[in-house]
């Protein structure tokens, strides 16, 4: 592992026994697990290079077991880190040894669906797709959809600020969720938001989405559904080059359309897949382009009209739209099996997710193919395109030699190079551990001291989720010292400036 | 102090941190008189921080000093076919100023939106990135100039809305979008008020892809532009490609055919009704000036209730399918904070009292009280950015 942890405490960890003795008064039950063996699945997350068995594993059923594990474990110092689904892809999840892995799946029910106001209150355990499911019935859907909606929780989705394929046009999490309760790690319990809009004081809300789990222990969301679009469709474009493919996506927003989704995929990604799922891609073709559009019918047709028009002007050699919910499906089914079709063509696969200024796209590329001659290793492109989201797959076999370092010295550099251009580390994968010690690629230690003090105005012992984000802890108090320089200004009350 | 770039606002900032100085930060002005007035020893003034730095239509970005005009950022945006999304209102006549007025910074910090928040946000979720002057004296940012961007703490979020109290904004990043090709507005005539916030939640509740929804009850209706007729119009507004228009126009008004009888504005008479509907024409005019303003956000199908709790001399019409209520109370020296709040908090939201005197604007909350829990919370954030209250202190409550 290149990413260190803090040191486990030894302290703690000579208490464990007494530790789990007082959670069990707590949660009784089967809610607190010791055992190697059964601690065994929740030592990893969707990272799974890094594997970590926790100190011991907590499932609290209520709001009040959460708030009396975390007022806890505040009283005696102990490390708590907060799991949904676990399928984070960035380690967010990632026990600690002195720790208390807190997993939240009990929180599982659907509590309150009100179709006037065009909400849901869903448990955090509630995965992202049950919750479209539970209101599909009525028309209704929610729309935030990152690929691993058959599993990852609502949760988990705001400690990421989840995306997805259709973010382009409905937004990230932050911007479909209107309320939460939330356990601060003192075991307060607050609520903010609820079914009305925007915040009556600070949007404490929007910072807590995106958090990573650092803030406080969400135990119930309130999320704004949308009724379905009546109709989709979706053109299929084959480039010559990833160039032409760029030019394409901007002449699209340039002439004033937002797709519901945008997606390109370079070579070898289309071949990877399209050797697995058989979606009719062309082979022929360097870069290609899932363009979808959702609406009413009349929109919808009027649409790909245009896009089929807008195609041919950008040096487009294959042009498909879809003609039945079958066909565009279809299309979509190569590019969602990226992810396995590079399993497929290589034991082991390291997903990047970057976001950079989308005119730099073809720069980015061209030094990424340097990039993986010279580490020695093969990648594969595929990219949410509207909006700049990178998600290059590096394929590797960890049983070989340094493959494993390789691949992730080659991802950093990506990483670094996305900062470079403009753009930023994680679009919507998070930083967790694996992007925590590139932050200083992207933030001075003034913009990260900042972001630690705002941690220790919800946590000041620092106690949840530690080792996350940030590559250099500092303590609450010497955050506090001010260091100021300008009051040797000669500032009379005359206005200078 | 009248900083003429980033590096001044720093050093103006951290001038008044040691010599222990409150500064009220402002912009063009144009939003002073809202919040609880601020016990401050010198005013920051951000409008020499003027111009755009980066604008790339086809990436749906711009990036600009904060104290840069937002009808400046809007004539632009216009000449290629854009718009900020959010749909800015403009408080000038509101607050007895001119129209026209204000700073992108200031949107911002205000986390301004109108008619078009339900479908596409609010400042906030158009707020990509800063640069900013802490309380502390220190330059930070957050954020950055694309959409998807997950990479540490969105002070983004928390700096939108907090009225100047965190952070001093020097540059801002936003996403900005197409404008629709045309618009048209379905109204519904005649209906009572719950009437119409059942109304609107079955527009809301279709697939017609409604940006705008409002009702403006009997008592105000003859203040609105764009309206055929001076009575209660409930208010359903279609933006996009023309053929789209066309086509949801004909569908919503059956949908609404059941509530009453339905009428159609076409495009200049929809743009007139929504800028009014915006910028809130009714209480702007001169016999209503002296009334005391409340901005109250609530669940929208049950925004008619608060009629039912308050003072039936108010005058008020509803935005956002029912969920934002601008209530004018009947007398200048009496808000009705006590029925405001206890109505609120029946159904859950928060209230702004936007309008009243100074006077009461010291003496009452101005801001929606938290319970302690979180306003112990609120005021930590503040001290994590401002520990020793230079900047707006007590512009949202007081000690914060």
């Amino acid at each position: 592992m290149s990413v260190r942890m803090p040191e486990p405490d030894a302290a703690v960890l000579g208490r464990r026994a007494k530790i789990v003795a007082a959670l069990r008064q707590i949660v009784p039950g089967e809610g607190v697990i010791a055992g190697e063996r059964e601690m065994r699945p929740y030592e990893s997350d969707g990272l799974t290079a890094y594997r970590q068995l926790p100190m011991v594993v907590v499932l609290p059923e209520t709001t009040g077991q959460v708030a009396e594990v975390l007022r806890y474990c505040h009283q005696e110092g102990i490390k708590v880190v907060p799991r949904g689904a676990g399928t984070s892809l960035s380690g967010g999840a990632l026990p600690l040894a002195d720790g208390v892995l807190l997993g939240m799946a009990k929180f599982n029910r659907v509590r309150e669906i009100d179709f006037e106001n065009r909400i849901a209150v869903v448990e955090p355990g509630v995965t992202n797709l049950a919750v479209s499911n539970a209101v599909a019935p009525a028309g209704f859907y929610y729309a935030p959809d990152p690929s691993s909606q058959i599993a990852c929780t609502i949760g988990g989705n705001i400690s990421e600020n989840s995306g997805g394929v259709h973010c382009l046009k409905y937004g990230m999490t932050t911007n479909n969720v209107l309320g939460c309760e939330i356990v601060l790690m003192t075991g307060e319990i607050l609520r903010v938001g609820g079914a009305h809009l925007d915040a009556g004081g600070y949007d404490l809300l929007g910072l807590i989405t995106g958090s990573e789990g650092l803030l406080g222990v969400v135990t119930e969301v309130t999320v704004r559904i949308l009724q379905k679009p009546e109709t989709a469709r979706a053109v299929l474009v084959g480039f010559p080059s990833s160039e032409d493919a760029a030019q394409c996506v901007s002449a699209i927003i340039g002439a004033g359309i937002i797709p519901a989704g945008m997606e390109m995929m370079d070579g070898p990604a289309i071949r990877a897949t399209e050797e697995f799922v058989h979606a009719g891609y062309p082979l022929d073709v360097e870069a290609l382009l899932i363009v979808e559009v959702d609406g009413p019918t009349a929109e919808v047709d009027h649409l790909i009209g245009r896009l089929e028009e807008i195609a041919k002007t950008c040096r487009a050699v294959s042009v498909r739209a879809s003609t039945s919910d079958q066909e565009r499906l279809l299309f979509w089914a190569g590019r969602k099996a990226a992810f396995p079709a590079a399993g497929r063509i290589s034991p082991d696969y390291y997903c990047m997710d970057g976001t950079i200024p989308r005119r730099t796209l073809p720069q980015v590329l061209a030094r990424m193919k340097e990039m993986s001659v010279k580490y020695r290793l093969r990648c594969a492109n595929v990219f949410h395109a509207g909006d700049g989201n990178l998600h290059p797959l590096i394929l590797y076999d960890a049983n070989k030699d340094d493959e494993l370092d390789r691949a992730e010295a080659f991802g950093a550099d990506i990483l670094k190079l996305c900062v470079e251009v403009g753009g930023v580390l994680t679009g919507e994968h998070g930083v967790g551990i694996e992007k925590r010690d590139l932050m200083p690629a992207m933030f001075s230690e003034i913009d990260l001291d900042q972001q630690q003090r705002v941690k220790y105005a919800f946590d000041d012992k620092g106690l949840l989720n530690p080792g996350k984000v940030f590559p250099v802890l500092h303590s609450c108090a010497e955050l506090g010292r001010m260091h100021i320089s300008g009051g040797k200004l000669p500032f009379p009350d005359i206005p200078r400036f | 102090m009248k900083p003429r770039d980033a590096k001044e606002v720093e050093e103006a900032v951290c001038w008044a941190v040691s010599d222990g100085k409150a500064l009220e930060v402002v912009g063009q002005g144009s939003k002073r008189a809202i919040g609880r007035p601020s016990q401050t020893d010198l005013t920051l003034d951000l409008s020499s921080l003027t111009g755009v730095s980066m604008y790339e239509p086809e990436e749906l970005v711009l990036s600009a000093r904060a104290g840069t005009p937002l009808s400046e950022i809007e004539a632009l945006l216009d000449e290629r076919g854009q718009q900020l999304a959010f749909e800015p209102m403009d408080y000038g006549p509101l607050l007895g100023g001119e129209a026209g007025k204000g700073t992108l910074g200031g949107a911002i910090a205000t986390n301004l939106s109108g008619p078009r928040r339900i479908k596409a946000g609010a400042a906030r979720d158009h707020f990509l990135g800063l640069s900013a002057v802490t309380g502390r004296g220190e330059t930070i940012k957050s954020g950055g100039r694309v959409v998807k961007n997950v990479t540490g703490y969105d002070l983004c979020k928390l700096l939108a809305g907090s009225w100047g109290t965190l952070a001093a904004m020097t540059d801002v990043t936003i996403k900005v979008l197409p404008k629709p090709e045309t618009e048209a507005t379905v109204l519904i005539e005649g209906l009572d008020d719950k009437r119409a916030c059942a109304a609107m939640a079955a527009a809301m509740g279709s697939p017609y892809d409604v940006s705008g929804a409002a009702h403006l009850p009997d008592h105000v209706a003859s203040w609105f532009d764009g309206l055929p007729k001076p009575e209660a119009a409930t208010a359903l507004r279609l933006e996009g490609f023309a053929p789209s228009v066309a086509s949801r126009k004909e569908s919503l008004a059956a949908l609404m055919k059941p509530f009453g009888s339905v009428a159609i504005l076409e495009e200049n008479d929809s743009r007139a009704l929504w800028r009014s509907i915006r910028d809130v024409k009714p209480f702007t005019v001169e016999a209503a000036r002296t009334r005391p303003l409340w901005r109250i956000s609530v669940p929208p199908a049950r925004g008619h209730e608060i009629s039912a709790t308050i003072t039936p001399a108010a005058q008020m019409f509803y935005d956002w399918a029912g969920g934002l209520i601008w209530v004018a109370m009947p007398f200048p020296d009496e808000p009705g904070a006590a029925a405001v709040r206890e109505a609120v908090a029946a159904i859950g939201g928060h209230a702004t009292l936007i309008r009243a005197s100074a006077s009461l604007r010291a003496s009452l909350d101005v801001f929606q009280p938290e319970p302690a829990p979180l306003a112990a919370l609120s005021k930590r954030v503040k001290e994590s950015f401002d520990p020793q209250g230079v900047l707006n202190p007590g512009r949202m409550w007081a000690g914060v």
